[in-house]
């Protein structure tokens, strides 16, 4: 390769991988106006993306694209992107938050290979109509934790760290299950369209510690009767929840959340309506 | 960000005991009275490697249970009846789940890819179908003999009589290799549900659902083949 090729391979955008080759990729991504218009794929191509650029920073430079060309940029949620904040998230070749075992954010193309077609989709569910292109409204999550995804104590100065004793194993099983970051990669990856990862990690979250005994029968009962009303499908145990997790919740919580749930029906715990 | 206003309508809350959960629960239990049922089953097909008096007397025992203190086939009836509760409860939770699956994702994706996903665990809807369909010409066949060429004769004549016929004997081969996989993802699925599984106990759980369902699927295909290849006539 010539040095006047590479020099017109370069990213316009600062390309901190100069002098590689960029890449050119072909991107099918799902366009919709609105949440009750029809959407389609529809193929755009995108050249000289380094591969050092994450997911977002590549639709970014499509976007610029779009403008440039009069479009209408493809709309798509995002905050930190540090993978932190749980507001990006898109299905990427049939992947929630792509190949990667991470947020859209961090994933990046390095993952992809130069040439590849690559299939972008919004999160698809009921309980998650879409905004607009690849934005859905995600509030359904919102109203299950305002159903009991928490604790009612008064807030004040922080107390004395050792007046409640945690046992260490619970500290850190409470500690995994609090690193839940609510971006609905579970419900987009889940055959049933189920948010019981999502409600799951926060039960479990809760129901770890002490604070969150005196109400743990009755927020397990709410939230789950809250997802169901939201529209969420049921859980089958299939695993592609955890898989898709940026932050690899396990499956244990889901197993906690029904033992939490049957024993709180036993106890005559039942959802508020 | 854009606000959107709710176009669809959210539906009236429902009564506790029919969250979601609550019918997975049911699931489990009816499946897990379904297993026993099923080893009950196999360890009495087996027989038929005794000889046919043994396999008959067998039958014939199961219809007379308790006697003289129960009359008749009391057992055998209390047995039905719970099984056939079970096999309900089962359908009732599983189809509503579906249908609760179906309402929240109307669209599909475009393209998606199974990351952790088994062939057990994706069969497990439309292969309970199969399964049901099976039971019904299983019943047909062997229990009340109206689809069997040996209707008028002793239980093991219509079993030699069905699983002469390959065709008969391939059904009930695929039957249960169904069965096997539905059990191998349902005995890990109900563990879960019934809040039994933890991250120590996962990969022992996922074992012994293996494990269970091995030995149950060669159990039940060892007798038809036997037949098939004249090892009992």
């Amino acid at each position: 390769m010539t040095a006047t090729h590479e020099d017109t391979m370069r990213s316009s955008v600062g390309d901190p991988g100069a002098g590689k080759r960029g890449m050119n990729l072909t991107l099918r991504v799902w366009r919709q106006q609105g949440p009750t218009v029809k959407g389609k794929m529809v193929t755009y191509k995108v050249t000289d993306i380094s591969p050092d650029m994450s997911f977002l920073e590549m639709l970014d430079v499509l976007n610029e694209q779009l403008i440039l060309q009069g479009d209408d940029p493809v709309a798509f949620d995002h905050d930190c992107r540090e993978g932190i904040c749980g507001m990006c998230g898109v299905v990427i070749n049939g992947m929630a938050h792509g190949p990667q075992q991470t947020t859209t954010c961090q994933l990046h193309m390095r993952s992809f290979k130069d040439g590849d077609t690559i299939d972008v989709e919004p999160w698809r569910a009921t309980a998650f109509p879409i905004i607009k292109d690849l934005a859905v409204d995600r509030r359904a999550l919102d109203r299950i934790i305002q159903a009991g995804g928490y604790i009612s104590v008064p807030t004040g100065t922080a107390p004395e760290a050792h007046a409640t004793p945690v046992p260490k194993k619970d500290a850190d099983n409470a500690f995994d299950a609090a690193t839940c970051i609510g971006c609905g990669a579970c419900v987009a990856a889940c055959p049933n369209a189920s948010s019981m990862l999502f409600t799951a990690a926060k039960v479990t979250h809760l129901g770890l510690l002490p604070q969150g005994q005196p109400e743990r029968n009755d927020r397990v009962v709410n939230m789950v009767a809250q997802q169901d009303r939201e529209g969420f499908g049921g859980c089958t145990n299939i695993g592609e929840c955890s898989a898709a997790c940026p932050k690899g919740i396990s499956m244990e919580t889901i197993s906690r959340l029904n033992h939490d749930l049957l024993g709180a029906l036993r106890a005559g715990a039942r959802p508020k309506s | 960000m854009v606000t959107v206003t709710d176009s669809t309508q959210r539906r009236a809350p429902k009564a506790a005991k029919t969250t979601s959960v609550f019918k997975k629960a049911v699931m489990a239990i009816s499946g897990i009275i379904l297993v026993l049922y099923l080893i009950a089953h196999m360890i009495g097909n087996l027989k038929a490697f005794s000889g046919e008096e043994e396999f008959n007397h067998y039958s014939e025992w199961l219809r007379t249970i308790g006697n003289p203190a129960l009359p008749g086939s009391t057992a055998l009836w209390l047995i039905r009846i719970v099984l056939l509760v079970a096999v309900f409860a089962h359908m009732w939770a599983a189809i509503s789940l579906w249908r609760q699956a179906k309402r929240a994702r109307p669209q599909g994706y475009v393209t998606k890819k199974a990351m952790a996903q088994s062939y057990a665990s994706r069969t497990m809807r439309w292969g309970g179908v199969i399964i049901a369909a099976f039971v019904i010409w299983h019943l047909l066949d062997l229990t009340w003999g109206t689809v069997n060429s040996a209707a008028d004769s002793g239980p093991y004549d219509k079993l030699v009589a069905s699983f002469s016929n390959p065709v008969s004997t391939a059904f009930y081969a695929i039957a249960v290799i169904l069965v096997g996989m539905h059990l191998r993802h349902g005995i890990w699925s109900a563990t879960q549900t019934l809040g039994q599984s933890n991250r120590r106990r996962e990969v022992t759980v996922n074992y012994a659902a293996t494990a269970i369902a091995t030995v149950l699927t060669l159990g039940f295909l060892l007798v038809p083949f036997s037949v098939l290849f004249g090892l009992i006539d």
